[in-house]
């Protein structure tokens, strides 16, 4: 196949932008610093063949396999094109700066505070008692602007575990201290007199947030992916799915700390707002993409959705059982368990609750300040309240 | 080193058969001296790549296994507190004086990996190939120490307080791979090249297998890589890897078979799936349609 053959090394650099600049404009986030590279690369392997700046491309960058389509369709376009223009087209696109998320980890509270036993949920209490317990479906719209400032107050404590990671320990016990001890050997002459010891760490369990964005939870989902949200910025280790008829990651969209941004981006990547259901199929891509790989493992997992699943309950039977083998609890919020003439009917809700930790309501603030009490308790032994 | 396919030649002449791909990121990392991510399926040979690399380059293989709370006197170095003891003391009986610069020195200076790869000084014979510095499972790791692995992947430095700064005069070549079972900080990413490694396809597995299990009979290797690349069509929880494709492979050989039928696929099904349910499920497809499948796949 004759192909075009490219401008010399002295139009690497343009070249090199002008792809990232497609890039950029298909979705895909390409610091400069990977740009750079890319002209680097080129340089390497050369431009005379189209396998050569294709992996070249693909090397320096992309970094998640799930750019990869994008990164196709863009290069096909821009090497059909690239023939007569240097540069494309494009729309104006600003430029994002690339920030690390805050992963400051809060495991290290209390500095040498030895705190047993469960971690306090810090649940801000307000004065509107009545709009708290009120169901989300019922809300008009000043009560839903007031229910996001009550939400804005949630603090979803993590539920602490013990890490590998070591650290001091002020008191006589744990595992010896040789650094430290030698240092205070030395002022002792040499004799290890003053011994120092070190403890194991606490760091919160991994929280993975599943919502349903169905048709039949839609008057729940826009108060629940608020929850999400202040559950993602809230602290670390945190992850945010959306649910319906695929799975799609929403963690990073929601880590902007500015409520509407966040949750407008997260709608914006979620292409079945308000569609069907299939929480099987979903949690299948869970469990094979993500889950079972490590993310759910040893996590406590919160799945929140009415349970109306068009797929098998077979397949949803079968992805809890692997969800609760390998997750370190299990927890189902249900927004319609708060009616009283609810009952777990729905085949796929019958199918999942055998492998279900804790089954709470999720319909009001109030039951949303219950979930972050569930969660944070999470640390110690399973138990199970289906109550 | 010129090309990459000169590195994809290197490779293959050290039993290592890389796709363009692959060969492009290797040759990308060698040439601009960045460390290469490798991410893919369990199984599909990231580790083999660094041992592959030790191998052809004659750089010395240092390998820091990743696991959780592994931190810098794991990684980096750490001072050797037995002996520093022991010489305290010893001096002391003696009744001399023991100054602290003396019990940090290199002497009492436990280097680890890291500190290995980027201390690293061509020995006496002259021999100045720089080790391959493999990282392994960095998802099992976590923030912090990803972070201090950035800065030491930055700028090929460790400082040790007491005794000053190590700086590699050749970068190792570095490989970093993870499981994906979460995100690698962006930041670490940015630093590094990049590659999934994907399954191999039919053809280069069945080189793979030529190569790497020539006991095989050719007429069961073939099988074997056509009933494989079924096998990863069935939409399982694991699709098997090459790793289960030569176990697989080795197991039937070594039951003395020559080709692949229903019977003695059934005895070593656990050989190449690792999951009931999958096994299951392949039952379910049918061992009958697995093995006549693989017998009369054309080419």
């Amino acid at each position: 196949m004759a192909e075009p053959a490219l401008a010399g090394p002295p139009a690497l650099d343009r070249l090199a932008v002008g792809f990232a600049r497609v890039l950029r404009s298909s979705g895909l986030d390409v610091p400069v610093g990977s740009t750079v590279l890319f002209g680097e690369a080129l340089g390497a392997v050369g431009v005379d063949r189209r396998s050569a700046v294709y992996w070249a491309g693909v090397t320096t960058l992309v970094r998640r396999p799930e750019d990869l389509e994008t990164y196709d369709k863009a290069f096909a376009a821009w090497w059909e094109r690239t023939g007569e223009l240097s540069v494309v087209a494009h729309q104006e696109r600003e430029i994002t700066l690339a920030f690390d998320v805050d992963n400051g980890d809060d495991d290290e509270q209390g500095d040498d505070g030895e705190q047993q036993g469960p971690p306090s949920v810090q649940v801000r209490y307000s004065r509107n008692e009545v709009l708290r317990v009120r169901d989300f479906a019922e809300y008009t719209p000043d009560e839903f602007a007031e229910a996001r400032r009550l939400m804005a107050d949630l603090r979803i404590a993590g539920a602490l575990r013990e890490s590998r990671r070591l650290r001091a320990s002020r008191r006589d016990r744990g595992r010896p201290d040789l650094r430290r001890t030698v240092r205070r050997a030395i002022r002792a002459g040499g004799e290890p007199i003053d011994r120092a010891y070190t403890r194991h760490s606490q760091r919160p369990r991994r929280l993975v947030l599943l919502c349903d964005v169905s048709g039949s939870m839609e008057t729940y989902a826009r108060a629940l992916v608020r929850f999400l949200h202040t559950a993602v910025v809230g602290r670390s280790r945190v992850e945010a799915f959306a649910i319906g008829t695929r799975l799609t990651r929403i963690t990073r969209e929601l880590s902007s700390r500015d409520p509407d941004t966040a949750i407008a981006a997260a709608a914006r990547r979620v292409v079945d707002w308000s569609g069907g259901t299939r929480i099987g199929e979903c949690l299948r891509e869970f469990n094979d993409e993500w889950g079972v790989r490590g993310m759910a493992r040893g996590a406590v997992v919160v799945i929140l959705s009415d349970g109306w699943d068009r797929g098998e309950p077979e397949v949803l039977g079968e992805q809890m059982a692997r969800l609760h083998r390998v997750a370190h609890q299990v927890v189902w919020v249900n927004p319609l368990k708060a009616s009283p003439e609810y009952a777990p009917l729905a085949r796929g809700m019958a199918a999942a609750l055998p492998h279900v930790d804790d089954f709470i309501e999720g319909h009001s603030v109030a039951s949303l300040e219950h979930l972050a009490a569930v969660v944070s308790r999470a640390g110690g032994p399973r138990k199970r309240s289906h109550a | 080193m010129e090309t990459v396919d000169d590195v994809r030649a290197a490779l293959a002449a050290h039993d290592y058969l890389a796709d363009e791909g692959l060969a492009t990121a290797i040759f990308l990392a060698m040439r601009l001296q960045r460390p290469l991510l490798l991410e893919g399926e369990a199984g599909v040979g990231k580790t083999e790549v660094a041992k592959v690399l030790s191998r052809w380059t004659g750089g010395e293989l240092v390998r820091l296994q990743c696991y959780e709370g592994i931190d810098a006197a794991q990684a980096v170095y750490e001072w050797d507190y037995s002996r520093q003891l022991l010489h305290l003391r010893a001096v002391e009986a003696g009744g001399g004086e023991v100054v602290e610069d003396e019990l940090y020195s290199e002497r009492f200076l436990v280097k680890r990996p890291l500190l290995r790869a980027i201390g690293y000084e061509a020995d006496a014979l002259g021999a100045t190939a720089p080790p391959v510095l493999l990282v392994d499972e960095v998802d099992r790791a976590d923030d912090e120490f990803e972070a201090f692995l950035l800065e030491i992947l930055s700028d090929y430095t460790v400082t040790v307080p007491e005794l000053g700064t190590f700086h590699a005069s050749t970068p190792p070549l570095v490989i970093v791979t993870s499981n994906r079972t979460r995100d690698v900080h962006d930041a670490l990413k940015r630093r590094c090249l990049y590659h999934w490694i994907e399954h191999p396809d039919f053809e280069r597995e069945l080189a793979i297998l030529r190569l790497r299990a020539p006991e095989v009979p050719e007429r069961l290797a073939r099988q074997v890589a056509a009933a494989v690349e079924e096998l990863r069509r069935l939409d399982l929880y694991k699709p098997p890897g090459v790793a289960e494709t030569l176990d697989w492979a080795n197991a039937l050989a070594a039951l003395g078979q020559t080709d692949v039928n229903e019977a003695s696929v059934s005895v070593t099904l656990g050989t190449i799936l690792k999951y009931r349910e999958d096994q299951e499920r392949t039952r379910a497809h049918g061992l009958d349609v697995l093995v006549r499948g693989a017998t009369e796949r054309p080419g």
